[in-house]
């Protein structure tokens, strides 16, 4: 029976197996600590190489330099809360602490009561986006719970009046900072729910504070505070501190404005642009009579054109240039057949002319006519013997007798 | 207690654009076009109206003596 031959590891998968334990452990994965540094020092290279320690323990830490840039660094001596992960250096086989934030203890166990909060908020389901309401495009009222005093009622005053000025706003004082602020706060906002169910609607509830430290700004991360906040009938809007500061409400609220100015900005839209969208849909009303009367117009054009295409007008002309025709054409029918008739009539005048009984006369013929009736003779049978008759010749006429004739008067030989 | 101010605006709005969507339908008569058109114009100046002359109404909020609630003007 043989001894079982030992597995022999190498330094490295020693190493790399204990740094892997460490790197799976939920716990050292995300660390706060809190100590005193000493041995701090920050290399040429810009990391900064540390010992973090109380009264009987200590371990190694580093921060990296582009952590370290974002830090305000620790001198030795300073009692500081950390937050960072564990881990092994593999050349020194030492375990090590990696730092990601830093700041004085004081304030630091503040965020470990913060980060505890918010947390158990977040776990709570009190910041899902689910839960936040919108806010009115057109509000009538809004309620500002702030310190009656401060620059941030005076600063969301001034903004609310320049952007809308139609706005109704209802203050509900409060005391905004130190140990008595968070339920006066929380009775300002039950305040305005209260009024609200009695009287009429609020379209949002402000709540706001100024620029301050940390512990000014306290009442904020306030438990109490945070949730009066969720249970608000009225959505409200967050404008605490400085742009960098984050409360607990903030993350409850409705919005989170980065200041009290931005807070009222969120809240009232912009007359200016109300204006604009009055100004867009009175132009789109313009626009829209200017298509309408166009088409209108073209239509009323296509229209004239059948009219006139069919209209008894164009007929008309048409008549009339036949009739101009017509009568061009009659005219010169008439001249000419006046023309004719002019030259017909003077041909006939010299007819006439040669007829003259005259000039027949003076040629030896006369004329005969029996007395006393004056009847001129052409037949024999018109005159017997003993009838007088009265013959004109060329220059007058003398009478004379029948004295013989074949026929007896009055008898036709027929 | 409304504010009769905003709401009014809010109506007058809603009134604008209600005949602006009219109008872009096109599904009336001419007459009533011009007629809709015309109360648009008057709807867009009553709101430019109402926007440059309203000022900012501020009250704040007290409490009566019986346990109530009321407003009363804001003196800062």
């Amino acid at each position: 029976m043989s001894v079982p031959t030992p597995i022999i590891h190498s330094i490295a998968e020693v190493t790399a197996y204990i740094k892997a334990r460490f790197e799976e452990d939920e716990l050292l994965r995300d660390v706060w600590l809190t100590g005193e540094i000493s041995n701090f020092k920050q290399h040429t290279s810009g990391h900064c190489y540390l010992t973090l320690k109380d009264e009987t323990t200590s371990i190694k830490a580093i921060i990296w330099r582009t952590t370290a840039a974002r830090l305000v660094l620790p001198r030795d001596g300073d009692a500081v809360i950390v937050r960072g992960y564990i881990s092994v250096y593999e050349p020194q086989g030492a375990y090590q602490f990696y730092i990601n934030h830093l700041e004085p203890a004081g304030l630091g166990r503040l965020w470990v009561e913060f980060e505890r909060l918010r947390a158990r908020l977040l776990e709570e389901g009190l910041f899902d986006e689910a839960r936040k309401r919108p806010l009115p495009v057109l509000p009538m009222r809004v309620g500002v719970v702030t310190s009656p005093t401060g620059a941030a009622l005076r600063d969301i005053l001034r903004t609310l009046a320049a952007r809308f000025s139609l706005l109704e706003v209802i203050v509900a004082p409060a005391v905004v900072q130190g140990a008595a602020a968070p339920l006066s706060i929380v009775a300002a906002i039950r305040a305005l729910n209260r009024w609200m169910a009695e009287y009429g609607r609020l379209d949002a509830i402000i709540l706001a504070r100024g620029g301050g430290s940390i512990e000014e700004l306290w009442a904020f991360n306030d438990e109490r505070v945070a949730r009066a906040v969720a249970e608000s009938l009225a959505p409200i809007v967050t404008g605490v501190g400085h742009e960098t500061d984050f409360t607990i409400v903030d993350f409850v609220a409705d919005r989170r404005a980065p200041t009290p100015t931005g807070a009222a900005m969120l809240v009232a839209p912009d007359a200016r642009e109300l204006r604009d969208s009055v100004g867009g849909l009175a132009a789109a009303a313009t626009a829209r009579m200017a298509d309408r009367l166009a088409a209108q117009r073209a239509n009323r054009d296509t229209l004239a054109r059948r009219l006139e295409r069919s209209s008894p007008a164009l007929r008309l002309a048409a008549n009339r240039q036949r009739v101009d025709d017509l009568t061009r054409r009659s005219e010169l029918a008439i001249m000419h057949r006046l023309a004719t008739l002019g030259e017909r009539l003077a041909g006939r005048s010299l007819r006439m002319t040669a007829l003259h009984p005259q000039q027949v006369l003076a040629r030896g013929y006369a004329i005969v006519t029996r007395l006393p009736e004056n009847e001129v003779v052409t037949m024999t049978y018109q005159v017997t013997r003993g009838d007088a008759l009265r013959v004109r010749v060329s220059d007058g006429s003398f009478t004379a007798d029948v004295s013989d004739g074949d026929h007896p008067r009055g008898k036709s030989e027929k | 207690m409304t504010n009769q101010v905003a709401l009014s605006f809010e109506k007058l709005y809603q009134e604008l654009e209600e005949a602006v969507r009219r109008l872009e339908t096109g599904e009336m008569s001419l007459e009533d076009s011009l007629a809709l058109f015309e109360r648009a114009s008057q709807l867009a100046e009553q709101c430019n109206a109402l926007l440059d002359q309203a000022e900012l109404r501020v009250q704040r909020l007290v409490d009566r003596p019986d346990g109530g609630l009321d407003v009363a003007p804001f003196d800062d």
